[in-house]
């Protein structure tokens, strides 16, 4: 439970840090990106490199902004957390997004902040805040997901390198990215305890992707094949064998951020379109009784959501807790999708062409896509095992 | 399952031998691919009339087989399995309507070419993206009919449209006057806007007051049948699945948390098969007149649900492999939500049910 007694910097101080971010980002946004979703383009696109996305990048990077309580040692911007806050609500008051954004950001980044090498740490994490480096997880194997510490992916010891052969699967952005960061098994005698993290150079020989079509009809994800790719002990993580304890923490860094609790609230306020889609009653309440108790029990959830997502941040970075973020979360984003497209009804369910505007067509993209978050991260029902039985202490059968 | 005569009994294995030989869902596959406004296979439909489907519900003076509507919703549930798509059921709801409203002249004119899958009609009654029956503006003087009907079922195909104006129903064919504009959705289906603009227009006179409230409560009992069929087969689908899949060295369906979410869903799913079965009783035992309001909203309504929920789970159930293009889980889903739309969703279902009710 947050504890009231916290130290947070002063309110002055936080009133100057803020008209310094309002001042900077004046100076620094280009008016062209307002509202444009940059957090996206990141994992589900090749990186857009126009002019404007590019200036807006680099003046983010150098900033240190990008990654704000990343330290400064490593290109971070060395924020306290209220000063994150306060410069999120300033970028979201202007209308712009954070161009320092995927796989690296969210999860790599702070896992290799954690368990990396000073060496390690100075060679990715720089690259990372400036967003000139893409990074993809490779973990899911065809027979290993839930089951993830049945990967099967060999590296073999060759001295001073590994000789790494096996198949990735799900890869999402591989086909885009630089690095991998990966599970594979570095002893066959031990399950959990035979797993070791390894970077993989994604355009070294023997790296093969093949990108798989989604039924939002984009192909994000990839199969990724590893033919004797050779990869230097230097760009392992922690000891071998160490694989599935960093690997697991990653995870929980993925799951807070697939479950939406580090953004802000933000889109179509579902209230307004609703009313504008099914019309009022004499008292201006949404016409349809039904559809206005959802809106609410959602907007409900929202804030409730909202609020146990902060609680979880005041007490202390990323745990198990994770995973209760990520079950509801998740649940919230796919009941606000689904309960979009019920709005607008057929005009919701457009795919592609004539009748329909981009932003109706980018919703049921997002709906359909939306459908993986339940799935990817740890899935729904993994996440209930988790709490069930590392929270709840709900022992295994037999 | 309700019980069935011997005919329907083999009308039901018929139609599944053909649609496993003949429509699995990779013929639907190469159907979305072929990427047509019509999104049906002409041919396809051709066979459907030579096997007698397009005239199940049409009186045999007009070349049918009057062998009903739990027979077409046999039919109808086993072609949704996999998806087959064709104008079956917007054709069996028109040809209804002439045949409750139309002159024996009417009735002659266009009933034996729906029976015999020549003509394709269907109905138009919606001009907003919800369904609101309530709301119509299109109108008729002299004979010619003006307004715009949107998302309306096998649009782009129909030769003839039985539209709703707001003294009734009309009879309109394709021509002059009339613009088709495709409307390209997420289940890759006809759901065209159509603009009337002065098209000759043929009242449907008979019927009384109710026709409309009437056709339509054909329509959600005919789609929920549809429903109904998706829904048995994105569970039965899944179910298989689990029995295969290995993770953590068992398969996924001894896990006791999956055997609930399953035995759940079937429970869930066999509610919603007696309310669409009761549906099609009713169609076929209160004749022309008796109260279909209710039953057909507590069909529709249940079918909106079931499938709803089967739709999702049989993503997340099949995990990573569930959210591919190639896999077919996709379709189910895609299909689900327009036809969750069509006709009334389920607060409309819920409310209509409420005020039929009296509450
Ligand atoms: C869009 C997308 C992007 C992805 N990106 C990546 C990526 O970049 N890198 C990467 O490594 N992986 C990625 N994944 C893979 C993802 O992590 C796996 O899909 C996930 O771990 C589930 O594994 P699976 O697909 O093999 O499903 P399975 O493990 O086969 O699970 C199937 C179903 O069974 C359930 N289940 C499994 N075990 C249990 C149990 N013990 N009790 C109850 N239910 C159970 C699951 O919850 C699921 O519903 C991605 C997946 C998707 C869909």
């Amino acid at each position: 439970m947050a504890s009231l007694a916290e130290t947070t910097p002063s309110a002055e101080a936080l009133d100057a840090f803020r008209l310094e971010a309002r001042e900077w980002i004046a100076a620094n946004f280009p008016p062209s990106l307002k509202g444009v979703d940059l957090s996206r383009s990141a994992l589900e696109a090749p990186s857009d490199k126009s002019p404007d996305r590019e200036a807006w990048r680099i003046a983010m990077g150098d900033k240190g902004w990008g990654t704000p309580t990343w330290p400064t040692r490593y290109g971070g911007g060395g924020l306290s957390a209220e000063e994150a806050r306060v410069l999120q609500q300033e970028l979201a008051r202007a209308g712009a997004s954070n161009p320092i954004g995927g796989m690296g950001v969210m999860m790599f980044g702070p896992t290799l902040l954690e368990f990396g090498s000073e060496e390690q740490k100075m060679a990715h994490i720089p690259a990372i805040c400036r967003a000139e480096v893409r990074w993809c997880q490779g973990y899911s194997e065809p027979n290993a997901g839930s089951d993830l510490a049945n990967l099967q992916c060999f590296a073999e010891d060759k001295g001073d390198h590994y000789i790494v052969n096996g198949q990735k699967t799900w890869t999402s952005g591989g086909q885009w990215a630089d690095k991998c960061f990966a599970l594979v098994r570095t002893d066959k005698s031990k399950k959990q305890g035979g797993i070791s993290f390894l970077l993989i150079d994604m355009h070294a020989p023997g790296v093969e992707v093949k990108p798989i079509k989604m039924i939002s009809g984009l192909s994000p994800f990839c199969e990724t094949f590893f033919t004797n790719v050779q990869v230097p002990k230097t760009d392992r993580v922690g000891d071998e064998g160490q694989g599935w304890t960093i690997g697991k923490r990653l995870l929980q860094h993925e799951r807070t951020n697939i479950s939406g609790g580090n953004r802000m609230g933000g889109g179509v306020s579902l209230s307004e379109l609703a009313k504008a889609c099914v019309g009022t009653d004499a008292e201006g309440r949404i016409a349809d009784g039904e559809l206005r108790a959802r809106v609410a029990r959602l907007e409900m959830d929202g804030r409730a959501f909202a609020a146990t997502a902060m609680r979880v941040a005041q007490e202390g970075g990323v745990s198990v807790a994770s995973s209760i973020l990520k079950i509801n979360g998740t649940k919230l984003m796919q009941e606000r999708s689904e309960l979009l497209i019920d709005i607008l009804g057929m005009q919701g369910l457009g795919w592609e062409g004539e009748g329909f505007t981009d932003e109706q067509i980018e919703a049921v993209r997002v709906w359909l896509f939306g459908k993986a978050t339940t799935i990817y991260g740890g899935s729904t029902e993994i996440q209930t095992n988790i709490v069930a039985k590392r929270i709840l202490g709900m022992p295994d059968m037999g | 399952m309700a019980k069935l005569s011997d005919e329907q009994e083999m009308l039901r294995d018929m139609a599944q031998n053909w649609v496993r030989g003949e429509s699995p869902v990779g013929a639907w596959r190469k159907q979305r691919d072929a990427d047509t406004a019509a999104g049906y296979d002409q041919a396809v439909y051709a066979e459907m009339a030579s096997m007698g489907w397009t005239g199940i519900t049409i009186a045999e003076s007009y070349g049918g087989s009057d062998f009903g509507w739990m027979s077409l919703g046999l039919v109808v549930e086993e072609c949704a399995k996999t998806l087959t798509a064709s104008p079956l059921i917007a054709c069996a709801i028109a040809a209804r309507a002439i045949a409750l409203g139309g002159s024996a002249e009417q009735q002659q004119k266009y009933l034996p070419a729906i029976a015999s899958g020549e003509l394709v009609a269907t109905l138009a009654v919606d001009e907003g993206p919800r369904h609101d029956p309530t709301q119509i503006a299109t109108s008729v003087t002299d004979g010619k009919l003006t307004g715009t009907k949107a998302f309306v079922a096998e649009g782009d195909s129909a030769g003839l449209f039985v539209v709703a104006a707001k003294d009734g129903l009309y009879l309109v064919e394709d021509g002059a006057g009339v613009t088709k504009s495709r409307r390209h959705m997420v289940d890759h289906r006809s759901h065209a806007e159509v603009r009337f603009d002065g098209a000759a227009a043929d009242k449907l006179t008979g019927g009384g007051d109710a026709l409309l409230d009437r056709i339509l409560d054909h329509a959600r009992i005919l789609t929920a049948a549809e429903m109904l069929g998706m829904s048995q087969q994105a569970f039965d689908q899944t179910l298989e699945y689990l029995k295969q899949r290995v993770q953590f060295d068992r398969i996924l369906a001894s896990f006791q948390a999956l055997q609930h979410r399953m035995a759940d869903l079937f429970g869930d799913i066999e509610m919603t098969r007696s309310a669409v079965e009761a549906g099609l009783g009713a169609l076929d035992s209160m004749g022309d007149n008796g109260d279909l309001g209710q039953i057909a909203a507590i069909a529709k309504a249940r079918a909106n649900d079931s499938l709803h929920r089967m739709s999702r789970e049989m993503i997340q159930l099949h995990g990573g492999i569930g959210m591919t293009d190639e896999f077919d889980a996709g379709f189910y889903l895609k299909r689900a939500r327009p036809l969750e739309a069509a006709w009334g969703n389920s607060s409309f279902l819920r409310d209509r049910f409420a005020r039929l009710g009296s509450y």
